[in-house]
């Protein structure tokens, strides 16, 4: 499970996130939507412990992300993340990307760290660029590359941070299918998307980001239906 | 085939000399990048501030004439009493002004990855020293390579004013001849030929490393 209690962040002067609480359930999928420069971004790299805190605690499964003593390297196997920026390693094939952090960092044996990274290749539809460099891959592929390299880890939870908006239109729709897989399959997934059918569709619960509070949560049918705030109903009116 | 005093000898005599050249160059530009590796990795690291004096030091060994550094440093090896061959003090010139360039470059190498790339690989659990090794190292050694090699092209030719400390490498032994045989155009185009010889494998090789991992970007 992962705990967000009270959690501050500040850039300088400029404070990112007013104090948000929010829990997530082991196999829930939540996705968060809201205006650009709300703090999803922010959100998610310091629940993996990228960015540091100001006050408040995040906890994943009971450890406590950033006291002092949390080991960063070995909390982050457990947690997945997938940025919008697409981020291959470039001098790595695509195989080599996925195994790297299995081979590195949980010191897997090579066939085991194979066997793994193809496994999780051939999963988001990339079988055959085994042993392709990714500058020959399409956007979408390269994000569903980035997707399986996450995934080669065994992580327990997954965080995916606008992963479509750097596609072209027409690439958007195989890496949300990957998405929509992960979602079936269990995974406990946090989606930042500006993606409203897809949110629709996969949440269990939807929340809404707005000038660093989350001002609105709940199911996608009372969330998209019935939204009670302003500020979500101003922002649904005008994405939709 | 040509009329010539030049004799097997004297040819011994000038590759003594390119083996000299040689050996100055490859201990300066081998202890020069694993400094500049060092420092550059720190300038980065430490950032502009907190490299200032580090940064000044090296601006230095940047600005000022080499034949300067090393008379000065020839000098100052005698004063505080080390008792430094010349080739020792040489080499040691040699390679902090190596050193002072590569450093740049490692920095450069280094800013050249994009802190996205870096992100990810500390979000897939890499340690820094994991992400310096198996991300940074790599993706840097390419972007910095052309450089490298013109940072040792450089000093490889550079190297030719240890001849003041009394080095007997391929230029003073060039002259040394020119002096005994009256012989100059030919004797200085043999020398120039030898340059050419020593720079054209290093030349190559960073061709051939610039080639073999084109494909990856
Ligand atoms: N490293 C940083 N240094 C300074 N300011 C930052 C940094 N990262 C983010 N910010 C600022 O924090 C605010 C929130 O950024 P964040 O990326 O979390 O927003 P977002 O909700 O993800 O927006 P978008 O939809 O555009 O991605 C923005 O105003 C941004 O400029
Ligand atoms: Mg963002």
């Amino acid at each position: 499970m992962i705990e967000i209690q009270n959690v501050r962040k500040s850039f300088g002067t400029l404070e990112v996130l007013k104090g948000i609480d929010l829990f997530v359930q082991k196999g829930e999928v939540l996705t968060v939507i809201g205006g650009s420069g709300s703090g999803k971004s922010t959100l998610l790299t310091c629940i993996n412990g990228l960015e540091p805190i100001d006050s408040g605690r995040i906890l994943l499964d009971g450890t406590e992300v950033h006291a002092k003593g949390t080991d960063l390297n070995r909390l982050r196997r457990k947690v997945g993340i997938v940025f919008q920026q697409w981020n291959a390693f470039p001098h790595l094939t695509v195989l080599e990307n996925v195994m790297l952090a299995p081979r590195k960092v949980l010191k897997q044996p090579k066939a085991e760290a194979e066997a793994m990274a193809v496994k999780q290749l051939t999963h988001v539809g990339l079988g055959d660029k085994l042993r392709v460099y990714p500058s020959r891959l399409s956007g979408g592929q390269q994000q569903r590359m980035a997707i399986a390299r996450a995934l080669a880890m065994s992580p327990e939870y997954m965080l995916f941070d606008e992963v479509t908006s750097a596609l072209d239109p027409q690439l958007v729709g195989e890496v949300l299918d990957t998405l929509r897989m992960l979602a079936r399959e269990g995974m406990t997934m946090i989606c930042v998307t500006h993606e409203m059918k897809f949110a629709r569709e996969v949440s269990d619960r939807v929340a809404f980001f707005h000038k660093g509070v989350m001002a609105e949560i709940g199911p996608p049918d009372t969330f998209f239906g019935a939204p009670r705030t302003a500020e979500l109903q101003q922002f649904l009116s005008a994405t939709h | 085939m040509f009329d010539t005093a030049l004799s097997w000898n004297d040819m011994i005599f000038l590759a003594q000399g390119a083996g000299m050249t040689l050996m100055v160059t490859a201990v300066a530009v081998l202890a020069g990048t694993v400094m500049g590796i060092v420092f550059g990795v720190l300038r980065y690291q430490l950032g502009t501030w907190w490299s200032l004096p580090l940064t000044f030091v090296l601006d230095i060994f940047r600005s000022v004439p080499l034949l300067i550094q090393l008379v000065l440093g020839n000098a100052f090896q005698a004063i505080a009493r080390l008792g430094w061959e010349p080739f020792t003090t040489s080499c040691v010139i040699l390679s902090l002004y190596t050193a002072a360039y590569c450093t740049e470059i490692v920095r450069g190498g280094i800013e050249a990855v994009p802190p996205t790339t870096r992100r990810a690989a500390r979000s897939l659990g890499l340690t820094w020293w994991g992400d310096m090794r198996y991300i940074v190292a790599p993706l840097a050694t390419r972007v910095s390579l052309p450089a490298w090699i013109g940072l040792t092209l450089g000093v490889l030719k550079d190297s030719a004013l240890v001849l003041w400390l009394g080095l007997i490498e391929l230029l003073r032994a060039s002259q040394i001849l020119v002096t005994r045989l009256q012989e100059p155009l030919f004797i200085l185009m043999i020398c120039g030929a030898i340059y050419f010889l020593l720079s054209f494998p290093i030349a190559r090789l960073g061709g051939y490393l610039e080639k073999r991992w084109s494909p990856h970007d």
